[in-house]
């Protein structure tokens, strides 16, 4: 049964962190379409935004650590460490080792934004929408109960959820910021160049 | 630029020797009138002298000159830059193109003093583009005479915000006349990230001046009080144009000799767009140097002087000048792309008469936002401009928003 | 801070600085400031007191954090 513990903690972490890096990924897109209502003020999907980030970053540690640990697994650090480099469903392992690496660098720079500067913030970013769908991969490659209904139904919610938020996002294309950015592109392309005033 | 009976005679000043109309001044006749510039010895004494002199920068800012020099030269190591400001963006000023054009050896003059002085080792000339015989007669002064550093010249965006200090800055090392957050001012970091010298031409040319005459001379020049002389330019007037005064002159008696008169004056703009409105017996005796100006909630800015006439409408300026001040907003903050462009939009239909007294309040509540909320002070300048329109055109304002008539169209209102 | 620096009047004021340029209008400090900070009709930020008092320097450096640009900075001036 105590070997069974490891194995339990692993899927276990393994889908809590999925279900956070969904929170997360809605949140954020609820955060940057500057959307609010009255009883949901926008700090407090920048906050929880943050707070379910670095909470995620424990129980992926529980399920990374769990399963290196698990001598019923052939996985070691190597194997932790390196994408596709694990005996056991390489493919899958390792789309999970990239996606955690991405996730990785997204904390580190949020971490350290203030002295990183925000253009640059921004471009690592954005690669949070490469590192979510490699997580659900992971899971559905890698995982043992992958063809439980239950598990099914989950991931099918995360998807849902995420694809809704990132479809609305795509569809709200550039009104929502870009006044000031559009308006600022012209402004920046004429103190470029020469051109008679008024 | 015509040509036209100085108020008083200036006999001393920048413009005394070559008229106007008659062209650029060449290096043989300014090195006559004014005599040889002084050596590198008197170097040491030249910033003592400018801040003595209480020579203002010109560019509209009036930052003591001496000061600003002192300044660089404490943190330079020899290689700081003399940016030379002619961009002159405001359309109403037509002054600096009067120095440049006119008196190019002035300006260069105060460009190669300013570098030994700062402890430069380079100079650029940043010109308006569209100021096209400015640049050619400056170009033309400096093969006539080259200056022993590296000097340049570049031409200036034809944009609003291009001649301000940061934009300049900007626009020499990135390419992009756009104002930038400050701290860092240029004066500690311009370009190529060197301290950085930016100073007006007409600015430059008068410290010329003072480098030959003296801060004594620079005091006495006025009759009218211890501020110098100064360039003006004048406009709403039979002849219009660039002049030399002596600063402290009262207003009245500059605009006359050029065809304005008290009685058919209603209003007069002082400092162009980025200036305030005044009534015409406010405007009359005013004192015309920085002083006496800000006591009286005004400032001399780049010295525009716009007469509005009895006939016409001040609306229909201010509503004009609101309308270019917010197309050319760099659009970096928005405050001032939404709300200055929105205020304009108020009051442009507020002018033309299709306006409504809602359009009257928001414009008044979005008036007293809108200072100190950008990177630069481009919304503030149009802040005071629409704030002193309230004060000298209230009323007016109150009958366009009201009943949409216009006291000096007496037409009917147009359909909203 | 010691008795000396307050009795010399020397005490840093804690003070709210915004970068224009980077300002996008997200709003989050005014959420998380109200006493010292509004929104205009664009939601662009108008400071209304830029100095911050002592019981108030836990929910501006909150504001702070919150701003998705880093526009919002404290910063600590000499004054008094």
């Amino acid at each position: 049964m105590s070997d069974q513990i490891l194995w339990f903690a692993t899927r276990g972490a393994g889908v809590v962190s999925l279900l956070l890096f969904t929170a997360v990924m809605v949140l954020g897109i609820l955060a940057v379409m500057r959307w609010q209502s009255p009883a949901w003020p926008r700090f407090l999907s920048v906050g929880l935004h943050r707070n379910l980030a670095l909470l995620s970053v424990v129980f992926l540690a529980i399920h990374i650590v769990t399963a290196i640990v698990d001598p019923f697994t052939s996985l070691g650090l190597v194997a932790a460490a390196i994408p596709f480099a694990s005996s056991y469903r390489p493919f899958g392992v390792g789309l999970g080792v990239i996606a955690v690496d991405i996730f990785l660098a997204l904390v580190a720079t949020s971490l350290l934004r203030d002295w990183i500067g925000q253009r640059t913030w921004r471009a690592v970013h954005w690669l949070a929408y490469a590192s979510w769908p490699l997580a659900l991969v992971h899971g559905v490659e890698s995982g043992s109960d992958a063809s439980t209904p239950w598990l099914i139904g989950l991931e099918l919610a995360c998807v849902a959820a995420v694809l809704a938020a990132a479809g609305w996002r795509l569809a709200a294309g550039r009104s929502n910021r870009s006044r000031l950015a559009t308006v600022a592109a012209g402004a920046a392309l004429s103190t470029r160049t020469s051109r008679r005033g008024i | 630029m015509t040509a036209v009976t100085p108020s008083r005679s200036l006999s001393n000043g920048l413009f005394a020797g070559r008229p106007m109309a008659a062209g650029p001044e060449l290096i043989g006749e300014h090195t006559a009138r004014l005599g040889p510039l002084p050596g590198p010895e008197a170097t040491r004494d030249l910033i003592p002298a400018l801040e003595l002199s209480g020579l203002l920068g010109r560019g509209g800012a009036g930052f003591p000159v001496g000061r600003k020099w002192r300044s660089i030269a404490e943190r330079s190591d020899g290689r700081a830059v003399v940016l030379a400001n002619g961009a002159e963006g405001e359309p109403l000023s037509a002054k600096d193109r009067a120095v440049m054009t006119l008196r190019p050896h002035a300006v260069l003059d105060g460009v190669l003093l300013a570098a030994r002085v700062v402890g430069a080792d380079e100079a650029i000339l940043y010109i308006g583009a569209e100021h096209r015989a400015a640049r050619r007669s400056l170009a033309t002064a400096l093969a006539e005479r080259p200056l022993p550093l590296t000097v340049r010249i570049v031409d200036a965006p034809d944009r609003y915000v291009a001649g301000e200090e940061s934009a300049a800055v900007h626009f020499v090392n990135d390419g992009d006349a756009r104002p930038t957050n400050v701290p860092p001012r240029p004066y500690e970091r311009g370009v190529g990230g060197r301290p950085t010298l930016v100073q007006n031409v007409e600015s430059l040319a008068y410290a010329g001046l003072i480098a030959r005459r003296g801060s004594d001379w620079f005091r006495a020049a006025s009759q009218a009080g211890p501020a110098g002389l100064g360039m003006v330019t004048l406009a709403g007037v039979a002849h219009p144009g660039a002049r030399e005064i002596e600063m402290g002159a009262p207003l009245g008696e500059i605009v006359g000799p050029s065809g304005a008169r008290q009685e058919t004056t209603q209003a007069v703009l002082i400092g162009g767009y980025f200036g305030r409105w005044a009534t015409a017996a406010e405007a009359w005796d005013l004192a015309l140097d920085p002083a006496a100006m800000r006591r009286a909630g005004l400032a001399f800015g780049c010295g525009v002087v716009s007469v509005l006439g009895t006939d016409e409408c001040g609306l229909e300026m201010t509503g004009r000048i609101l309308g270019y001040l917010a197309e050319q907003s760099a659009a970096q903050c928005g405050p001032c792309v939404f709300g200055l462009r929105a205020i304009a939009d108020a009051a442009g239909r507020l002018a033309g008469r299709s306006g409504t007294p809602d359009d009257l309040a928001r414009i008044e509540r979005w008036g007293g936002q809108l200072a100190g909320r950008g990177a630069c002070r481009h919304p503030d300048g149009a802040a005071g401009l629409l704030q002193s329109s309230f004060k000298i055109f209230g009323e007016e304002w109150q009958r366009h928003a009201r009943s949409r008539t216009c006291s000096f169209a007496g037409q009917p209102a147009r359909a909203a | 801070m010691t008795t000396t620096a307050r009795a010399i009047g020397a005490r840093p004021v804690a003070e709210l600085r915004i970068d224009r340029t980077a300002c996008d209008g997200y709003g989050l400090c005014a959420e998380l400031l109200p006493e010292l900070i509004e929104l205009d009709d664009w939601g662009y930020p108008i400071v209304r007191d830029a100095a911050v008092p002592d019981e108030l320097l836990g929910l501006a450096r909150r504001a702070v954090e919150a701003c998705p640009v880093l526009a919002l900075r404290v910063r600590s001036r000499a004054g008094g």
